[in-house]
């Protein structure tokens, strides 16, 4: 490997149109290999001494080719795919692509699918706000509210683990149902852990809520109107921190929201400080309806009885011949969906995750699009970063919830 | 198995990459595994003293590790939950991140790279100083993952040298822990030549 | 104005348009079609009466949410490229899908930036994969491809694993090692 940097002869991947506008104003690059930025986020600056005058976000240095893999594999075949979307609360993405491609069959899930959906999906949304705020607030400098709520996190893994094989990427949706059922004793232990939850909260709350440097650094600092957020596309907990109860659960109800009694927690000015407790409400709420739904839970088979896409049963497969048959046209060329498009909208950890699909009527999608809300929220972040501090930039940052994955596919 | 001393393999001179370690003659500085006794001859109580020398910085160097998480990806949740409290990298020495390449020693890349992000790693490695370790943290770093197209990085090795690869995805903590410590050894068995029998 | 109300108008404004010209209620528009799908209003336009739509349905029927713009490639057809856009009300809680129909050599639409700021990022993208223009956009830098990458990877005659590396591969690691 020669001495000389060979980085110096490599070109630019992005051209930014910043270029200081006044005499005393400086432009510097923040990322893409930046803690506060989650790796995968650019941001220059233009800066009047630690004020920040302008920005311009660069993303897509996670771009995987997503959409582009979709042509190429099997409507099954996406779901891990699919997992690596929002990988912090990968089983929403499972069960939005699901439900799309369910849609486009014309299949209606079980109801013991559809209350455990409900459940994996409130599950993984309070781990996906539990390493949200562990960050954010490992960026302030809190090490300890990290330690504890990726402690529980922790706990939540392995017990995902225990249902569904794995602890960040589950890929346990399936069209039709469900790839498992509930071990026995998982009932109990998730009680044990919500419980758990509720303690090691409490200590943040205890800690950070009222703390004089966390107020000064998150109150009024990236305040975003209501106005501003609907125009720049902002959706979930930040548009909900603006004032405005929009939430897809409540509003258009989708598996067995309709029947659980949640609030939906609204900010007052749309700042950080109300950002990071909107995101620690709705946490209340999904353990809330979790206990709810662990109650209402149906007994009942988890997969439709559906042969175009439901895998048979092994022992079938090795005795009947139309079995065989079935399991080798499911994995040979998928199932089978109907030429159409539909659009399906879940409630996401950070918003309106979106999944446009369109099919021409074999069993390997035409078009898989994500509506991914990261993305569109780098679309508007320069509204809470302008203006503001250079040091703010962290917190905003990381109140907004880029997940990489989900930004750039 | 922890803590045993590797055989040292006679590594040629053309393999400057792949340790990190500069292509010096390995003359005294490559030990071996018999210790010379001390009072035998001036070569062989040199070999002893300088045996000493790399299993003491070695030692030193392995316990020490600053990583420069160059965190992307899906194994970012892995990457924090190894270093959170129940699997914790500070009992292997590696637990305090520098955010600086210049400051740190072990770049662990966590997470696909794609062709977008490959400049800017190759920047990181470049501004790293020597001694330093890379780990490929996950299948998407060694070698690409399931994304096979345009956009991916088929592995981080094609474009700096890697030391030790994690695979999985992402690889569980126990796996990542495995592999610091796999590196560890590594580490401890390299030569390390400050001194050598012309200097 | 609730949900159903809402729905009742967007079928009445959006009539569309027959062969002839005429249609039972007021044309707005060149509305070529409109139907339901899975529970989302889609209208099909021509692409000219694209901006005088949005702005209509931003206005006058409080769709003050867009959520996306992508495009659709079917090779085969002779107008190539299918650009859909899709809008939400949040007070009514209604979704609209708007589409329109590119020739592949003149894939250019008009840009929704000067009515919802979201659409400067979503542009970008759908330019990045598609190489569909967007009149009124003047920034349609990559965004998640990088300078340099020539070519437009969803389309489907760009072939999936065509690299453009930024840095030149070394050789493979195996070959390193004794």
């Amino acid at each position: 490997m020669s001495a000389d940097l060979v980085t110096s002869a490599i070109p630019s991947p992005i051209r930014t149109t910043l270029t200081p506008s006044r005499e005393d104003t400086v432009v510097v690059n923040i990322g893409p290999s930046h803690p506060a930025t989650h790796g995968t986020v650019q941001i220059v600056a233009e800066l009047d001494g630690e004020k920040v005058l302008r920005t311009d976000v660069h993303c897509g240095y996670l771009h995987r080719g997503f959409e582009k893999e979709c042509e190429d594999h099997t409507w099954h075949n996406l779901i891990p795919y699919v997992d690596r979307l929002n990988y912090c609360s990968a089983l929403i993405n499972n069960f939005a692509y699901c439900e799309g491609v369910e849609k486009l069959m014309g299949i209606e899930i079980t109801p013991r699918t559809k209350y455990l959906r409900t459940l994996l999906a409130e599950y993984s949304r309070v781990a996906d706000h539990l390493t949200c705020v562990a960050a954010q607030l490992m960026e302030l400098g809190a090490m300890t509210a990290f330690l504890y709520l990726v402690t529980v996190r922790d706990h939540m893994y392995e017990h995902l683990a225990a249902i569904t094989g794995a602890r960040v990427t589950y890929s346990y949706g399936r069209i039709g149902g469900l790839a498992y059922d509930v071990p026995p004793g998982w009932f109990a232990r998730l009680e044990e852990i919500l419980v758990e939850y509720e303690d090691y909260v409490a200590r943040v709350h205890a800690l950070v809520d009222r703390n004089r440097i966390f107020i000064d650094r998150m109150r009024d600092v990236g305040v975003l109107s209501t106005a501003d957020a609907l125009h720049w596309g902002f959706t979930g907990p930040v548009l909900r921190s603006t004032g405005v109860p929009r939430d897809l659960r409540r509003d258009t109800p989708y598996l067995a929201y309709a029947e659980l009694d949640f609030e939906v927690p609204v900010g007052i000015k749309g700042d950080n400080y109300d950002r990071y407790y909107v995101r620690m409400r709705e946490m209340d709420e999904s353990v809330y309806m979790m206990r709810q739904l662990v109650d209402l839970m149906p007994e009942g088979p988890i997969n439709v009885d559906d042969h175009r896409c439901v895998f048979p049963e092994k022992q079938l497969v090795y005795t009947e011949i139309e079995s065989l048959i079935n399991h080798f046209k499911l994995v040979m060329e998928g199932p089978v969906v109907p030429a159409g498009d539909v659009y399906v909208a879940h409630e996401g950890a950070n918003g309106e995750l979106g999944f446009y699909m369109v099919s021409n009527g074999s069993g390997t999608p035409h078009k898989v699009h994500v509506r991914s809300p990261s993305f569109v929220h780098m679309g508007g972040i320069h509204r809470m970063l302008d203006g503001y501090q250079l040091a703010d930039i962290v917190t905003s940052f990381g109140s907004v919830n880029m997940i990489g994955g989900e930004c750039d596919r | 198995m922890y803590g045993k001393r590797l055989p040292i393999l006679d590594m040629g001179p053309g393999l400057a990459g792949a340790t990190g370690v500069g292509s010096l003659p390995l003359g005294g500085g490559a030990g071996s595994a018999s210790l010379a006794r001390p009072g035998q001859s001036k070569a062989a109580s040199f070999e002893f003293l300088t045996t000493r020398k790399d299993e003491l910085v070695g030692w030193a160097r392995k316990f020490s590790l600053f990583p420069y998480p160059f965190v992307t990806a899906c194994c970012a949740m892995e990457f924090m939950a190894v270093s959170a409290s129940h699997y914790d990298t500070d009992r292997f020495g590696a637990a305090l991140p520098r955010f600086s390449p210049r400051q740190a020693d072990l770049l662990m890349v966590v997470g696909t790279v794609t062709q977008k992000q490959a400049p800017i790693l190759l920047k990181v490695y470049e501004q790293m100083c020597e001694p330093k370790w890379v780990m490929a943290f996950g299948v998407c770093a060694s070698t690409g993952g399931f994304y096979q197209n345009y956009a991916s990085l088929p592995g981080i090795d094609r474009i700096i040298p890697v030391d030790i690869y994690v695979p999985g995805c992402p690889p569980r903590p126990e796996m990542v822990i495995d592999g610091i410590m796999r590196l560890q050894e590594k580490i401890a068995a390299s030569p390390h030549p400050i001194i050598n029998e012309r200097f | 104005m609730g949900t159903e109300a809402l729905l009742e108008r967007l079928h009445a404004q959006y009539a569309p348009v027959t062969a002839d010209g005429d249609s039972a209620e007021a044309p707005v528009g060149a509305v070529r079609s409109r139907g339901v799908s899975h529970g989302v209003l889609v209208l099909e336009l021509d692409r000219e009466a694209l901006l005088d739509t949005v702005r209509a349905l931003r206005d006058q029927h409080g769709f003050d949410l867009f959520l996306d713009v992508t495009a659709v490639d079917w090779p085969d057809a002779p107008l190539r490229f299918e650009v859909v856009w899709h809008f939400y009300s949040t007070a009514d809680k209604v979704r609209v899908r708007l589409k329109t129909r590119v020739a592949a050599d003149d894939a250019e639409v008009d840009s929704l930036t000067s009515l919802y700021g979201s659409a400067g990022y979503m542009e970008r993208e759908c330019h990045d994969m598609y190489g569909i223009r967007f009149r009124g956009n003047d920034d349609l830098r990559p965004i998640l491809l990088y300078e340099g990458f020539r070519g437009h990877p969803l389309r489907k005659d760009y072939p999936k694993q065509k690299e453009q590396p930024l840095v030149p591969y070394r050789p493979p690691q195996s070959a390193l090692v004794r």
